[in-house]
């Protein structure tokens, strides 16, 4: 059993926090994603699950161990974790053979020989580098290191694998075969794996669930589906996907519906059933249709083309900026008017 | 797998960084410490009447007039000579320049000693070089190099190389963006060298001068074997003389003076350091390529012109030296009939003193190299990995020793090992005493390239090797070392290559027993054998050159920064 659990975790580096008090739990064979901007304290967090870095206060526990515990000033050291760590450098030891780089794991556990034989070679098929075991990491391309380093963490069966951008030197074709390796290797072990990432397409396509994290905070932890269409504040409604958060004025709430009059037109807003009120909605680009009798008047600011579909960039008259999608082509300067239909709603303080 | 708990981060390495660094502080720093109390003490009790009474004696001042004259005068040599050849070298288009750089670093590595001693070879009425072309002066004439100015000379020549190197560093810090720019505004020539070039380098060149100061003030081949047959006293000859002399209070005497050159070279060092940290400012931009200002028309004479210096101030004290380990005695010409093999023989392979000098300095040498080597190696790692105050406090602190002129580490080697804490043994006499100074004096030289070698190794190595459960030793065993040992072992060549040559400490340190080759080529021409001294010290410059060869021949599998001629 490896699921993770934290309690009022907190981290300090040099005076400035990087991690505020976060209590959460991973289950056992989960795929999670941590997914925020760059110096949100995702990267701190996962090097603290691994043990690399010591928590400043609170509990981490893996499966029945206390792993680190601040208060009690003891942890574990990661060399006696039993988990597995993907880096973004790969970190591959370039003095040894790549069949070495992944018995390594099985050597240090002092298996008999020919065990590490039997387990390195499975865990070489299994990532598709049977032919290449003796060659150096320095004749591999990027993703057949990556491959290696993922072969190195499977080898000794670990509990829990962390990976910390395992895909953020790689080009963008290679990023998406990897993914389905990623994928694979998650379903097969059936190993909980905390993935970090600030690439919310990757945590979109591999995660069970994506905790999004900003300024040392977990800002909303859920599936992917819900981060997108019921985002719990305006960080993750901007962070994730396309949007524009409004604020919304004369909230009415009846028994089936809440209406509220965003951007002057009063419309049917979606919210929590549990939510105490609403402030503001997060407009998406499939919230808005472009008539040419809307109620919101606005002029076209810019035109991408997307593939099939353009996306516009538009100004409303109140100043508003908003983002909508068409298949017509609109020129640059045109007036047009859009209808809002059922955007989410949330409370912001 | 037991459950085992630790207090802290990571116990194993903070216990084994504190070990390693008490015991890496016991050698450098020590030692330091302990001639700063003698300093500050009289018989036990603090006082500076005997600091004042050494300080006011006339052979003290002249001593101290001498060596700031010398070493002064001396780098200004260093100056024009280094700081030409690096300007040209690193800012035009000549050819071979790796072969030149090459060259202009052996005057750095060839000991002081040999420099001396080759140079009077070709100059003075014994000459065997002079004696075969018939250009020597009539027998009687002085030796003009026995003097200050054969001093400030040799000094020059000998530390050109330091110039040469931290100029050169700084030039190729300087992006090129900088200088095609000047040159796209429509500056020419010696106005962007002028403009932009030179203010750029100015902290790195007043940094190279500091520190070619306080080596030139710490040197003691040169003036021993030139200034003392002259009458011409400095400090460091000074120091040796004393401690040659007898009495009871001479310990304490060279302390004081020990303390007067070490405060003269600690201003410098600190200048040093000051201008070191102006240089790293504002340069952005890349640097991959190196400049390369085309010479036209005078790239030839140019070159030429270069060559001719190489040759004067290298190629040709060599021939001396050569010429007069073949002639069979002192003063006879080098002619067909004369050249013999009979003084190679004799000093390697027939005087006992020379072959035990060999087996002393190479012994010497190689443990040295071996020890600092095991010590050096996690002790850079760990404070990588996990520093502490302690150990940032060591890190700006280690290079003391190897900075300090000689003179100043063995008189604190001295003091704190005349008499062993707890103790009535000393190891005064001893080739222990002289082990450790070498320890000491060449932490640095050990130290600095494994720890630039660690700064550029991804931290990841050691983390992908802890994640998969390796321990501290496993860690350091199969990914640490196999990944520095090219660095460790260029770093280990250095000392050696250093150790091997060394006077200085050696000088005031020896017995009978345990002379180095160093002591050894001076006191073979100290009592007239200069035939003998100039074989041996042939030998060695072989055994130097081939080992630069060698650190050259893998220098492209060393890190940046780990070979001192490399920068």
């Amino acid at each position: 059993m490896a699921d993770i659990t934290l309690s009022s975790v907190g981290k300090t580096f040099a005076g400035a926090p990087a991690l505020k008090d976060i209590t959460t739990r991973f289950e056992d064979g989960e795929f999670i994603a941590l997914l925020g901007p760059s110096g949100c304290g995702k990267t701190t967090l996962l090097r603290l699950l691994a043990g690399f870095e010591m928590p400043d206060s609170g509990q981490i526990r893996i499966g029945d161990r206390v792993m680190a515990d601040a208060q009690a000033g003891t942890m574990v050291p990661p060399e006696e974790r039993n988990i597995g760590f993907v880096f973004q450098s790969y970190a591959l030891w370039p003095h040894m053979s790549v069949r070495r780089n992944v018995s390594y794991p099985l050597e240090i556990r002092r298996l008999s020989r020919a065990d590490i034989a039997t387990q390195t070679d499975a865990a070489l098929a299994a990532t598709g580098l049977r032919d290449y075991a003796d060659r150096m990491p320095s004749d591999l391309s990027g993703g057949q290191r990556q491959r290696v380093a993922l072969a190195r963490c499977l080898v000794s069966d670990p509990g829990a694998v962390l990976l910390d951008e395992p895909l953020a030197n790689l080009d963008v074709a290679l990023r998406a075969s990897m993914q389905a390796v990623f994928t694979d290797f998650h379903k097969r072990t059936g190993a909980t794996m905390v993935y970090v990432t600030h690439d919310q397409a990757e945590a979109m396509a591999m995660a069970d669930r994506i905790a999004v994290m900003d300024r040392g905070r977990i800002q909303q932890f859920d599936t992917p589906q819900n981060l997108y269409e019921c985002p719990k504040n305006r960080f993750v409604a901007e962070f994730v996907g396309r949007g524009t958060v409004v604020p919304v004025q004369g909230v009415e709430r009846t028994e089936a519906e809440v209406h509220a009059r965003v951007l002057g037109a009063r419309i049917a807003v979606q919210s929590g059933q549990d939510s105490p009120g609403v402030s503001h909605v997060c407009l998406r680009p499939e919230n808005l249709t472009i008539t040419e009798t809307g109620d919101l008047r606005a002029k076209v600011a810019r035109v991408t083309y997307l593939g099939g579909k353009y996306l516009l960039e538009t100004v409303a008259d109140c100043g508003t900026r908003l983002l909508a999608e068409t298949r017509a082509r609109f020129d640059v300067g045109a007036q047009l008017g859009l209808t809002i239909t059922t955007p989410w709603a949330f409370l912001e303080d | 797998m037991g459950l085992a708990m630790q207090k802290g981060g990571s116990r194993s390495e903070d216990r084994l960084l504190s070990a390693i660094l008490v015991v890496a502080i016991c050698l450098t720093l020590a030692p330091v410490l302990r001639l700063f109390v003698e300093g500050v003490t009289d018989q036990g009790a603090p006082g500076l009447s005997l600091a004042a009474e050494v300080l006011s004696q006339p052979s003290t001042l002249s001593a101290l007039r001498h060596s700031l004259i010398t070493a002064g005068l001396g780098t200004l040599v260093s100056l024009v000579l280094g700081s030409a050849f690096a300007f040209l070298v690193a800012l035009t288009d000549l050819r071979a320049k790796a072969m030149l750089v090459f060259c202009l670093m052996i005057p750095m590595m060839i000991p002081p000693q040999i420099t001396a001693l080759s140079w009077t070879q070709i100059m003075g009425p014994s000459s065997a070089l002079l004696k075969t072309i018939g250009l020597a002066p009539p027998l009687g004439s002085p030796q003009p190099l026995y003097s200050a100015e054969g001093i400030i000379l040799l000094l020059g020549i000998q530390h050109m190389s330091i110039i040469f190197l931290t100029l050169r560093a700084g030039l190729r810090a300087i992006p090129q963006e900088v200088v095609e720019a000047a040159r796209i505004s429509g500056a020419k020539g010696l106005r962007t060298w002028w403009q932009v070039v030179m203010p750029l380098t100015l902290p790195s060149l007043a940094a190279g001068t500091a520190i070619t100061f306080v080596t030139a003030l710490g040197n003691f081949g040169i003036p021993a074997m030139l200034g003392i047959p002259a009458g011409y006293a400095t400090l460091p000859t000074l120091v040796y003389q004393k401690l040659a002399g007898l009495g009871t209070s001479v310990l304490a005497e060279v302390s004081v003076l020990a303390m007067l050159i070490g405060a003269v070279a600690v201003v410098g060092i600190l200048a040093q350091r000051f201008f070191q940290t102006r240089q790293r400012v504002y340069l952005v931009g890349s640097t991959s390529r190196p400049l390369a200002i085309p010479l036209g028309a005078a790239r030839l004479p140019v070159e030429i012109l270069l060559w001719a210096v190489v040759c004067a101030i290298l190629v040709l004290p060599m021939f001396g030296l050569l010429a007069t380990s073949l002639v069979p005695a002192y003063g006879v010409p080098l002619r067909l009939d004369t050249v013999t093999l009979e003084l190679w023989s004799e000093v390697l392979f027939r005087q006992p003193v020379t072959t035990r000098a060999f087996v002393n300095s190479f012994s010497l040498a190689f443990g040295a190299a071996v020890v600092l080597m095991i010590l050096c190696l996690p002790l850079a790692w760990l404070m990588e990995r996990t520093p502490t105050r302690l150990s940032r406090v060591f890190d700006s602190l280690l290079d003391l020793p190897y900075a300090l002129p000689g003179v100043v580490l063995s008189i604190a080697m001295i003091l704190l090992l005349i008499n062993l804490p707890f103790t009535e043994a000393t190891l005064y006499g001893t080739i222990w005493i002289i082990f450790f100074a070498y320890l000491s004096r060449f932490f640095a030289v050990m130290f600095r390239p494994v720890q630039a070698s660690l700064k550029q190794l991804d931290p990841a190595m050691g983390e992908a090797a802890q994640s998969v459960g390796a321990s501290l030793f496993q860690r350091l065993r199969d990914v640490i070392l196999p990944l520095s040992a090219p660095t460790a072992a260029a770093g280990a060549i250095l000392v050696f290559l250093t150790a091997f040559n060394e006077l200085t400490v050696s000088a005031l340190l020896w017995s009978s027993g345990t002379e180095t080759l160093g002591v050894v080529i001076f006191n073979l021409d100290d009592s007239g054998e200069t035939a003998m001294a100039s074989a041996l010290a042939m030998t060695i410059v072989l055994v130097v050159m081939g080992l630069m060869a060698l650190i050259q021949l893998f220098s492209r599998r060393f890190p940046k920064g780990v070979v001192p001629w490399q920068t």
